[in-house]
């Protein structure tokens, strides 16, 4: 079992030092100088040099990956060309927006998805059965970018109810400790404010959530369906339990491991949507951040940013493989 | 089971268009095809026409439409029908062709994998590993932006992103194919691996190739919009869905349907090619026809 764990962590360090790789080598092609960005009209090739020094674009391509590498590896992701700000402190601020709204459409995604496989696997022999796999394969098609605009439609024109940008309204004057709004205002009941902040995540919310509930549904019922056959269930059956107890405590507790292990990479794809759905919405994510970073040829920041994308998706993956273990006894022995 | 053996394509396109799927979705993109042709003959305005006293006019049927623009125009006057069908145009173009392209490179990787085995399989399934790492749609905004804007880079990002997809699945296939007794025959005849790999295991391959091809049109549709949405795609002169969905945004408030239309032709083109990959893979496939 640690032999596994080591294996799977060595693994995991080598992807990012690959896509560390890929980032930098890309980013050193960049035809547009980030340098010609920052200095003012006046400045004398002395001042471009210092400027160049000062970011560590001076020396050639090995070093700066070496120097590069051993910063990051003290903590030291470098200064944003752009925020003329540490890379870390950013990133820090910016990130537990994006948690909280990933974690948020994941919730909502696996009630609402697991809340239809249990509904549609109780009506299974009624005739509108065939209605909700319809439905839920036109859910199936639609990803979160259109998601996104038909929610900006819906609920910021024809009902206009849901705040169309931003994390909070900024004239309620809350203020927060931490980066983490939802959580600080749930934990220290200041509830008008969580209502204000899950109000500006619920379109964004939905346009990830909504996709990956679909996916959830169609895995989780055709697990449902499966376990419902065994031999088990029909015991249960005859026993006479009741169809619904059947299905949540018997069924599901079999059926889980394959969605649960779905869910995991599902995810992953979920965190990598961020990026154009906070820019959608204009939430201050770093998904949102980095779409500005790429554009303003902010080196750093780009970086920096991608390091953290590649090392949210490894933690996921490992946190599943972890979870599929740990439900199934069966796997425990490896 | 028997091994699937070659069937003749009469037998092959009669199931494809007996599968409503098939029919349904590849009958949309057919008439989207024409569209994208025959734009020039079929668009009512010219795309890039500005009439600025004619501004966010309404679509048909709604107060204050002007005869003559059905679907209404947008801020600079533009006739947003005529948008969307030369829209059609980069929208189609950018699908075959990066979808296609990434299909290539992707089977060839996997079928390389999925056959030697050993070290090779190895450096291609790190390879696909590190690829999955990054958000897709941030590494196409970097890669684009390192290139530079324009059809040609928005099809090599999307190249470049997703010839994991059909790594993969090639991959598994392969390997499953190459234990089969039809690959053990060929081999003891003598073929070489080279011939048994395209020959022999390729072919098997296809029906699911193509229908991952159909799934990955629909994705590289949404991509070209997406790169569109952030400025990064064709220049700002050429209609495209989603340089109308960013302009729509923009004016959300004063015509809703500026966004609404190319969002519609989005959410249709994406179902279609989604319905067309399902009804594929299901009429190709000899044994999930069964």
């Amino acid at each position: 079992m640690t032999l596994v764990v080591a294996q799977r962590l060595i693994m995991a360090a080598v992807t990012l030092f690959g896509v560390a790789i890929i980032v930098f080598v890309l980013l050193r092609v960049v035809p547009g100088d980030p340098i010609a960005m920052m200095i003012s009209p006046g400045a004398t090739p002395a001042d471009i040099a210092a400027l160049r020094a000062h970011y560590g674009l001076d020396a050639n391509l090995p070093a700066q990956f070496f120097v590069w590498m051993k910063n990051i590896l003290r903590g030291d992701f470098g200064t944003s060309i752009s925020l003329h700000r540490n890379v870390l402190e950013i990133m820090g601020e910016r990130l537990p927006a994006t948690l909280e709204l990933a974690f948020a459409s994941l919730v909502f995604a696996a009630l609402l998805g697991g809340a239809i496989a249990v509904f549609a696997t109780l009506i299974s022999d009624w005739s509108v059965a065939p209605l909700i796999d319809a439905i839920n394969g036109l859910f199936l098609a639609v990803p979160d970018f259109i998601w996104a605009f038909a929610l900006v439609l819906l609920f910021g024109v024809f009902f206009p109810v849901l705040p169309l940008s931003g994390r909070i309204d900024p004239s309620l004057g809350e203020r927060f400790v931490t980066p983490f709004y939802l959580l600080e205002s749930l934990v220290t009941f200041r509830f008008s404010a969580a209502a204000d902040v899950l109000r500006h995540m619920a379109m964004p919310m939905l346009a990830l959530g909504l996709p990956l509930a679909a996916i959830i549904t169609r895995v989780l019922k055709e697990s449902l369906r499966e376990a419902m056959v065994q031999d088990y269930v029909l015991l249960a059956r005859l026993k006479g339990l009741s169809r619904l107890r059947l299905v949540l405590k018997d069924a599901l507790r079999n059926a889980i491991a394959p969605t649960l292990a779905l869910t995991g990479v599902q995810f992953t794809f979920l965190i990598g949507g961020t990026v154009i759905v906070e820019r959608i919405f204009a939430y201050p994510g770093i998904g949102n951040m980095a779409v500005d970073a790429v554009i303003n040829r902010d080196l750093p920041l780009i970086q920096g940013l991608t390091l953290v994308f590649g090392a949210l998706f490894i933690v996921v993956n490992m946190t599943v493989d972890a979870l599929v273990v740990l439900t199934n006894p069966r796997l425990r022995s490896v | 089971m028997s091994v699937p053996g070659p069937r003749g394509i009469g037998k092959t396109l009669r199931a494809c268009v007996g599968d409503p799927k098939v029919v349904v979705g590849g009958g949309f993109i057919l008439f989207l095809l024409i569209l994208a042709l025959c734009a020039p003959g079929l668009a009512p305005k010219d795309p890039l026409e500005q009439d600025l006293i004619l501004g966010v006019t309404p679509p048909h049927g709604f107060a204050g439409a002007e005869p003559g623009y059905l679907l209404g125009t947008d801020d600079l006057g533009r006739d947003v029908f005529s948008r969307l069908i030369w829209g059609s145009r980069i929208a189609l173009t950018v699908a075959f062709v990066a979808a296609s392209l990434a299909a290539v490179l992707g089977a060839a990787l996997g079928l390389l994998a999925g056959w030697y085995r050993g070290w090779v399989d190895a450096l291609i399934s790190r390879l696909v590993e590190v690829w999955m790492a990054f958000p897709p749609v941030l590494l196409s905004i970097l890669l684009v932006a390192v290139v530079g804007a324009g059809v040609g880079s928005v099809i090599a990002a999307i190249v470049i992103i997703d010839w994991t997809r059909f790594c993969r699945v090639v991959r598994a296939e392969t390997m499953g194919q190459a234990k089969s007794d039809y690959v053990a025959a060929a081999r003891s005849i003598g073929f070489s691996q080279m011939r048994i790999l395209v020959r022999e295991i390729l072919p098997n391959v296809m029906p699911i190739l193509i229908a991952l091809i159909s799934l990955e049109m629909g994705i590289a549709v949404i991509v070209e919009a997406i790169l569109s949405f952030v400025g990064l795609s064709v220049s700002s002169d050429v209609p495209t869905w989603g340089g109308m969905i960013a302009q729509g945004r923009q004016m959300l408030h004063q015509g809703w349907w500026v966004l609404a239309a190319p969002l519609i032709a989005l959410f249709l083109t994406v179902l279609a090619f989604n319905l067309l990959g399902e009804g594929l893979r299901r009429s190709l496939d000899p044994v999930m026809r069964r």
